[in-house]
């Protein structure tokens, strides 16, 4: 970040290796977007935009809370059964009324990702073991809390799940917030910044005066609310509560945004807008290959060739 | 993430008592590596025996072969998984590669026993070649690499079945069923194989250069490159070797179950870093063993088999507890690593 003015000019060629690493991501969703207003029919239509966006806003609610995550050099795994756990508890609440209900479910967010962050930074067990064992007790809990499908009939959350405010959706409204609300934490709050140095080097951080073990906790806690959300949201969608279903993969899909959006998995580096980016992307390759019939099955090979040629051109320069 | 134990902390007793804390202290560390190296035997022994006690089926002849049945599978899995972390990577594509292996293995029987077999572990391999390659040669993170080889061998399985609407059945009178299903001296071949295959792999470990390769990567890459090490071969080995097995494991089921199932393997991947981790292996790599992991393995299916046992719990509890389990378990090898020296 911190360059010279002569560093600076001596990056003139604009369009050089730096710059596709720096926008790979970006150039690649302008193109397919081109390639699709040909090849697609009615591409650019109001109800294929509001589609690919409703399907794509809780993928982005997540990998916001996985992209801090990551900028600490940390992962979480849990998500999915966070957006389960939250499902789970949505019937269960629904009597006391919409709000209610929905906060019960962020509050379960925040005791897993309490629980997370606890573990990852008081007690110093690696993230990607401590979310994995929650990722395998909170889809079990979430089965135990709900079980089976549960319709939810409330008015609000129909509201929620299919009303739109001057036509776009109140799902991809929340979603929009949040990632807004994401890019002003990590560049404007103090923790933002702070999170982001642990992500470079926790070590020197702490020996700054970073205080690392609150910094990471409330990261995991932010990542752990996120994924409630993303749970209420689809459930919002569904109109439906599917413990066993709900978050299936989203750390996956999370994972792979936020690659693909150009931050690097060992941290040190939060890019919001790639992430939405990359969120978008992988959702749009997938719809390509379904509106032009290609078989569900080629999208995940092609999305597997795609994450590890943005991982690649990424690479170019960073040394290592 | 690493932290190592400072000096100041690990040295609680007054400067009056140097000596005898330090006797405590060389006590308490051994201690700590024992719990750390055998904490999961432990568990795996008191559990035992408290469900022979408890459940009158439980600790029957026909109980412990249906165990050691259902921990063959991921036994062969996990062993790979060893390997690779050791190596202080992660292989996340076991799970969808053991599905695929299932699936041709169950499509080659249609041919004849050898494609069965070959097909499979031909294809796997290279999913594993593939992976290892680009994670030595591209420079990328093993975690992003088998992300993808994830998502590549879970689409590669259900374009061979169609989308998973076609599953194919291994034909009755097929020799290819008597490979995991047959027995020999009374012992299911599935058991021999596992017992075969680890001490194969603790022969690795311990009595060939690769093993010491392994954990010296697991350690510290850089010094094992500079001390002439060859880490991008041994690491494709790795790599290759756990594809390999991952898609062993698949031909085994296929035999077992006589078909290839498409929805096998998701979460397995998941599953196998638990058993690596709870049989005592690092997962920043360098330090483990690998018959940790079998106890690891049976760990979690002697979990399953108990709350199997229990009439009003659920498969969803052996979730809740096996995650505990793991939690707990990290957690405490976390303080006990922190007591060593």
């Amino acid at each position: 970040m911190a360059e010279t003015a002569e560093q600076a000019r001596t990056r003139r060629p604009r369009f050089d290796a730096d710059w596709l690493r720096r926008n790979g991501v970006y150039v690649a969703l302008a193109l397919l977007i081109a390639v699709d207003l040909v090849i697609v029919p009615n591409f650019a239509s109001v109800a294929t935009v509001r589609l690919n966006l409703l399907q794509v806003a809780p993928v982005v609610v997540v990998a916001m809370g996985m992209a801090l995550v990551i900028g600490t050099g940390g992962i979480d795994l849990s998500v999915g059964s966070v957006m389960a756990i939250a499902a789970a508890l949505i019937p269960l609440y629904i009597g006391y009324g919409t709000v209610p209900s929905i906060l019960v479910a962020l509050v379960a967010g925040v005791l897993t990702g309490l629980l997370a962050g606890t573990v990852v930074a008081r007690v110093g067990v690696q993230p990607i073991v401590a979310t994995l064992a929650l990722l395998v007790a909170g889809r079990g809990i979430a089965n135990l809390i709900g079980g089976r499908i549960r319709t939810v009939r409330d008015p609000g959350f129909r509201e929620l799940g299919s009303g739109s405010i001057v036509g776009v959706p109140y799902v991809v409204l929340v979603a929009a917030l949040v990632a807004l609300a994401v890019w002003l934490f990590v560049g404007r709050t103090t923790t933002g910044r702070q999170l982001v140095a642990i992500g470079g080097n926790a070590r020197a951080s702490a020996l700054a005066g970073i205080p690392v073990k609150r910094v990471l906790t409330t990261v995991y806690v932010v990542s752990g609310v996120l994924a409630a959300v993303a749970g209420v949201l689809v459930t919002a969608r569904l109109q439906a509560s599917d413990p066993t279903r709900v978050g299936q993969l989203y750390e996956l899909s999370a994972i792979t945004a936020v690659v693909v959006g150009g931050s690097a998995l060992s941290g040190g580096q939060v890019r919001v807008l790639g992430t939405v980016a990359g969120a978008v992307l992988i959702q749009l390759i997938t719809f390509t290959l379904v509106a032009r019939n290609v078989a569900d099955e080629w999208a995940q090979i092609v999305q597997a060739a795609i994450v590890i040629l943005a991982v690649y051109v990424q690479l170019g320069r960073r040394p290592t | 993430m690493t932290r190592t134990a400072t000096p100041s902390g690990a040295t609680p007793s007054g400067a009056g008592r140097v000596g005898a804390g330090r006797v405590g202290r060389a006590n308490a560390a051994r201690l700590a590596v024992l719990v750390q190296r055998q904490g999961a035997l432990a568990v795996l022994l008191v559990l035992c025996l408290a469900a022979s006690l408890r459940f009158d089926n439980f600790a029957t002849l026909d109980n412990g072969r249906a165990v050691l049945v259902a921990a063959s599978f991921l036994a062969v899995i996990a062993l790979g998984q060893t390997f690779v972390i050791l190596t202080g990577g992660i292989d996340l594509s076991v799970g969808s590669v053991f599905a695929l292996g299932g699936i041709l293995a169950a499509y080659g029987s249609t041919h004849n026993v050898l494609v069965a077999i070959v097909l499979p572990l031909g294809v796997c391999g290279l999913i594993g070649l593939v992976q290892g390659l680009i994670i030595t040669r591209g420079g990328l993170e093993p975690f992003i690499v088998t992300l993808a080889g994830l998502l590549f061998a879970r689409g590669l399985s259900l374009l061979v079945s169609d989308g998973g609407s076609t599953t194919y059945r291994v034909p009755v009178d097929s020799g290819f069923r008597e490979l995991a299903q047959g027995s020999v001296l009374g012992v299911r071949n599935l058991i021999w194989m596992v017992l075969i295959l680890y001490a194969i792999g603790t022969l690795l470990l311990r009595r060939t250069s690769y093993g010491p390769t392994v954990l010296a990567i697991g350690g510290q890459q850089d010094a094992a490159e500079l001390m002439g090490l060859p880490v991008t071969r041994t690491k494709l080995v790795t790599y290759t070797a756990s594809g390999l097995l991952a898609g062993f494991a698949g031909v085994l089921i296929a035999s077992y179950i006589s078909s290839g199932v498409t929805v096998l393997g998701v979460g397995t991947e998941l599953e196998a870093i638990a058993a690596v981790v709870l049989g005592g292996t690092l997962l920043t790599g360098g330090a483990g063993t690998v018959l940790g992991t079998l106890v690891g393995v049976l760990l979690l299916r002697v979990i399953q088999n108990v709350l199997n046992q229990v009439p009003y719990l659920n498969s969803n509890w052996q979730a809740v507890v096996s995650g505990s389990i793991l939690l707990v378990v990290v957690v405490a090898q976390r303080y006990l690593s922190r007591a060593q020296p």
